[in-house]
């Protein structure tokens, strides 16, 4: 296990940034921190900065405002280059090569070259080592550069919306091969996903952005613990006024409510401990209350 | 000595947390017989590579069988059973286990359902609960538990 002084996994300070000069601010003000060994989740909507975020911590873009660190470095600096594999959304492939000339690649371009890791990550998804990278299923060509990831035997891990446009057996298959190379050795995972059930069993922390911000960072037992989901009378309402209400909806005189409690909630509700789905639904929704500060 | 005594199965719609899960399909087996002492429970990678669960969710499990005396891991071995729990009466072959194979079939012949079946059990381990409970008062408040102590003994291998 990691020690209290090892430098977490990602951590950010006052961290901003915008495409172009005089552009709107694609993530302001982002301080968080996520500590090593964890598989996060970067959940946020179309356009919440998730992409720019890892970007940023893969070293492919600077930060125009504070900074991130990874493993205590300075993303794609020398320090971290070897440490930190990213793997981006268009999943930069040559369609030309064939999966073993890629993993080939893989090793000239990496010092800490794993063969024998990439070949299994490829094999536990029946892909021949002949077959052309070009004429790969998406879900195949997901695991080849899953492979070139792995195979790097990289210590922290940034996927970038690694199930997109996958089905729902395919993304099985690769979170179970995530999960399995976490059990083995000690490495750190961010990945970012709009599908929530799949985090649910998988993720033990979880970074929420909201429109550039960082509104959660948080552990995913804790979240879970600390919210309830309240169902009752709508003339219970003021009973919640000392709460913190994440979400709510009305249907006639029945009120539903994503709360985070400060405390013993009076009042008369059915009370139910939601699943993280419904809590990062909860706070993924559009709601009156503006954004609140990073626990972490 | 295989680690493919058990598999796993976690249902992700019970809301029952994964590793919960994982603790009550030990004990199960434990109680069936189709775990016993010696036995070596599923590395978590095999158990990951399995569900797609979070590895820590398994070492979670595996810890806390641990505490309870039930497991016990040995580095770089893997997970072995210590304790049974499997009671006199609750084998594939046992008196008790025909009686209720027959007494299930009577119940649904009659036109019970699953739940009808299960709440009548529960029904009737409530009523023996509550006599006894009624009977003995502050008698039995001591549990078996510390017959030796199972708590500490081999909490400090980490591994699982």
């Amino acid at each position: 296990m990691t020690g209290p002084d090892e430098p977490a996994a990602l951590h950010a300070t006052e961290l901003g940034f915008r495409y172009r000069a005089r552009g709107e601010w694609a993530l302001r003000e982002c301080g968080f921190t996520v500590p090593r060994g964890r598989i996060t989740a970067l959940v946020g909507r179309n356009g919440a900065g998730k992409s720019t975020l890892l970007h940023l911590a893969g070293g492919l873009l600077r930060p125009a405002h504070g900074e991130i660190r990874v493993l205590g470095a300075a993303p794609g600096g020398g320090a971290a280059r070897s440490r930190v594999a990213l793997l981006t959304q268009d999943k930069p492939l040559y369609p030309r090569f064939t999966v073993a000339d890629t993993l080939r690649m893989g090793g000239r371009l990496n010092a800490s070259w794993d063969q024998p890791v990439a070949e299994r990550v490829v094999r536990e998804g029946g892909i021949a080592l002949s077959a052309r990278v070009g004429e790969l299923s998406p879900g195949r060509r997901t695991r080849v550069a899953l492979a070139l990831a792995l195979g790097k035997r990289p210590e922290l891990l940034l996927l970038d919306e690694p199930l997109a446009d996958l089905d729902p057996v395919v993304r099985g298959e690769i979170m179970a091969t995530l999960m399995a190379e976490a059990a083995e050795r000690e490495v750190s995972i961010v990945l970012s996903s709009h599908v929530l059930p799949d985090l649910e069993q998988t993720c033990d922390w979880v970074v929420l952005l909201r429109a550039g911000r960082v509104e959660l960072s948080e552990d995913a037992d804790a979240l879970r613990e600390g919210h309830a989901l309240l169902t009752g009378h709508v003339e219970e309402e003021p009973t919640l006024r000392e709460h913190t209400v994440v979400h709510r909806r009305t249907h006639g005189r029945q009120l539903t409510a994503l709360v985070r409690p400060r405390g013993p909630v009076g009042g008369t509700w059915h009370v139910e401990r939601p699943g993280l789905e419904e809590i990062l639904l909860g706070h993924l929704q559009d709601g009156t209350r503006g954004a609140k500060g990073a626990a972490a | 000595m295989e680690g493919d005594v058990v598999e796993y199965r976690i249902d992700r719609q019970s809301g029952i947390p994964a590793y919960v899960q994982i603790v009550r399909q030990t004990e199960q087996a434990l109680r069936m017989g189709v775990l016993r002492v010696g036995d070596k429970l599923p590395t978590a990678k095999e158990v990951v590579a399995a569900t797609a669960i979070n590895p820590n969710t398994v070492f979670r499990a595996y810890r806390d069988m641990e505490q309870a005396g039930l497991v016990r891991s040995r580095r770089g071995l893997g997970t072995f059973v210590t304790r049974s729990l499997a009671r006199p009466g609750a084998e594939d072959d046992s008196p008790l286990r025909t009686e209720a194979a027959a007494w299930v079939a009577r119940a649904l012949a009659a036109g019970l359902e699953r739940d009808d079946v299960l709440a009548l059990v529960t029904a009737a381990l409530d009523e023996h609960e509550h006599e006894r409970s009624g009977r003995d008062d502050r008698g039995h408040e001591h549990h078996r538990q510390d017959e030796n102590d199972p708590g500490d003994r081999g909490r400090k291998q980490e591994d699982a």
